[in-house]
């Protein structure tokens, strides 16, 4: 199967026509945030206060990068676990994020926020920094820089290589696995 | 005595920071290249293939295998014919590993407390374990290593008359609860036997032997190969999403241990296990 060209921003009829499985070229800006800066964000929306990204319609990479080699935007920046940023996603969704990129499984709320606001979730290969990185032509911070690697980057990416984990009715790519069927039992 | 100034252990801390973050262990790419050949899932096919062609970009290009290049552990077997001089030994690691993750352009994962969390932008203090041994030489090993899989480990005090059954399920359950976190194809490094503390540090030294070698044990050879067949019947594969590739190696470390237990760890590590070594 071919995998399909997708630009950010989505329109709402994209995200509708993707499901669990599919294999997708991204290309567009994204926004790496991990922990700690979820944390903040999570913090400052509950506090009311403003935000340094806006999040309408905007797609998150859960990464935190290695800084780029002199004529290199960025260095390896491949994808980190999901399911840590599982208690701050459903707010953020809620704002208006329509897309997140991480590794691995997520937890039942986020699966319930991903089908209520049509968003998606999608998976990066763990462990590929170095060919992603490729796939990256420019990269700035342009939040939280005091938090070093774990600042909000803003990423243009160019056919960014991804499968569709979670899809906005709410399929789960991982839901068909023998392994987590039998955890279940 | 045979004197070794403490800036030789600096430079070569650095150059092996730098090493194993560029440089996938060959011992991890011939299992890599092995598993290929043998799954027969096409996605899984795919992903191991593009596993092999990151390891080889981040050779060429000098960039980091992944982005997640650890708390380094730095293991010293020191020679006790040695006599170590020029200053403080860990002072002298900490500043090899602060250089190669400036100068080497690696992410600095460290925060300074766990609980103010605070990045200390130079990826230190890292964790020395020293050991003084027999001989003139000193053996240092580096082996940097993310957190996605460091998160899935576990050590259980098991009884002492449990089965070799109930702790092969139990190191298998860690496997299955990793899921698709820990990035698999995994590795795992399981530590059998001494206290608490020194199942879980066996279990780390256990990821430091090469895959494909065996226990000299005999009943511990067989152990890890029946472990490496069970775990791969899981059918967890690369990424998760299916495949009869979930671990690459079960390497097993035992010690003596005390009459009322049987403490067991198993270190969970990604199919990016990296690690450098020298000799001085």
């Amino acid at each position: 199967m071919k995998p399909k060209n997708m630009r950010i921003p989505f329109t709402k009829e994209d995200i509708k026509k993707l499901k669990a499985g599919d294999e997708v070229y991204l290309t567009g800006t994204i926004y790496t945030a991990r922990d700690a800066a979820h944390k903040r964000l999570h913090d400052l929306i509950k506090k009311g206060k403003k935000i340094p990204v806006a999040l309408k319609g905007a797609v998150i990479y859960y990464a935190g990068p290695t800084p780029g080699r002199r004529g290199r935007p960025i260095g390896s920046c491949g994808p980190t676990t999901s399911s840590r940023m599982d208690a701050f996603a459903p707010l953020l969704m809620r704002k208006g994020l329509s897309g997140m990129i991480g590794k691995g499984d997520r937890s039942k709320d986020v699966v319930r926020s991903v089908r209520k606001y049509g968003c998606v979730y999608f998976l990066a290969t763990g462990g590929l920094g170095a060919l992603l990185s490729m796939k990256v032509k420019k990269a700035r911070r342009v939040a939280f820089k005091e938090l070093g690697p774990e600042a909000i980057h803003e990423l243009k990416v160019v056919d960014f290589p991804l499968i569709v984990g979670i899809d906005s009715k709410g399929r789960n790519i991982y839901d068909k696995t023998k392994w987590k069927k039998a955890g279940r039992t | 005595m045979r004197t070794i100034h403490v800036a030789k252990i600096r430079d070569a801390v650095k150059e092996l920071c730098l090493k194993a973050n560029f440089e996938l262990r060959p011992d991890v790419l011939k299992a890599l290249k092995r598993a290929l050949r043998k799954e027969t899932d096409d996605r899984a096919r795919g992903i191991l293939a593009d596993i092999i062609e990151n390891a080889s970009m981040a050779r060429r290009r000098e960039i980091a295998i992944c982005q997640d290049t650890g708390m380094v552990p730095v293991f010293i077997w020191i020679g006790q014919g040695v006599r170590l001089a020029g200053g403080d030994l860990s002072a002298a690691v900490n500043e090899g590993v602060k250089r190669a993750y400036r100068e080497g352009y690696l992410r600095t994962s460290v925060v300074d407390d766990p609980f103010l969390r605070k990045n200390t932008l130079t990826n230190t203090p890292v964790a020395v374990y020293t050991e003084i041994v027999r001989g003139s030489r000193v053996k240092i090993v580096v082996a940097p290593k993310g957190f996605g899989s460091e998160n899935k480990s576990q050590v259980r005090m098991f009884k002492p008359t449990a089965s070799e059954k109930d702790i092969k399920e139990f190191i298998v359950e860690v496997v299955r609860k990793a899921g698709p976190d820990a990035c698999p194809p995994l590795v795992l490094g399981v530590g059998i036997g001494g206290t608490f503390d020194m199942a879980a540090h066996l279990a780390k030294v256990a990821l430091l032997r090469p895959l494909g070698s065996r226990h000299n044990k005999r009943h511990i050879a067989r152990l890890e190969a029946e472990l490496l067949k069970r775990i791969n019947a899981l059918g967890i594969g690369p990424m998760a999403l299916g495949g009869r590739t979930t671990a690459l190696g079960v390497n097993i470390v035992t010690f003596a241990t005390h009459i009322a237990g049987l403490p067991v760890a198993v270190n969970v590590s990604c199919h990016a296990t990296r690690g450098a070594e020298k000799v001085l």
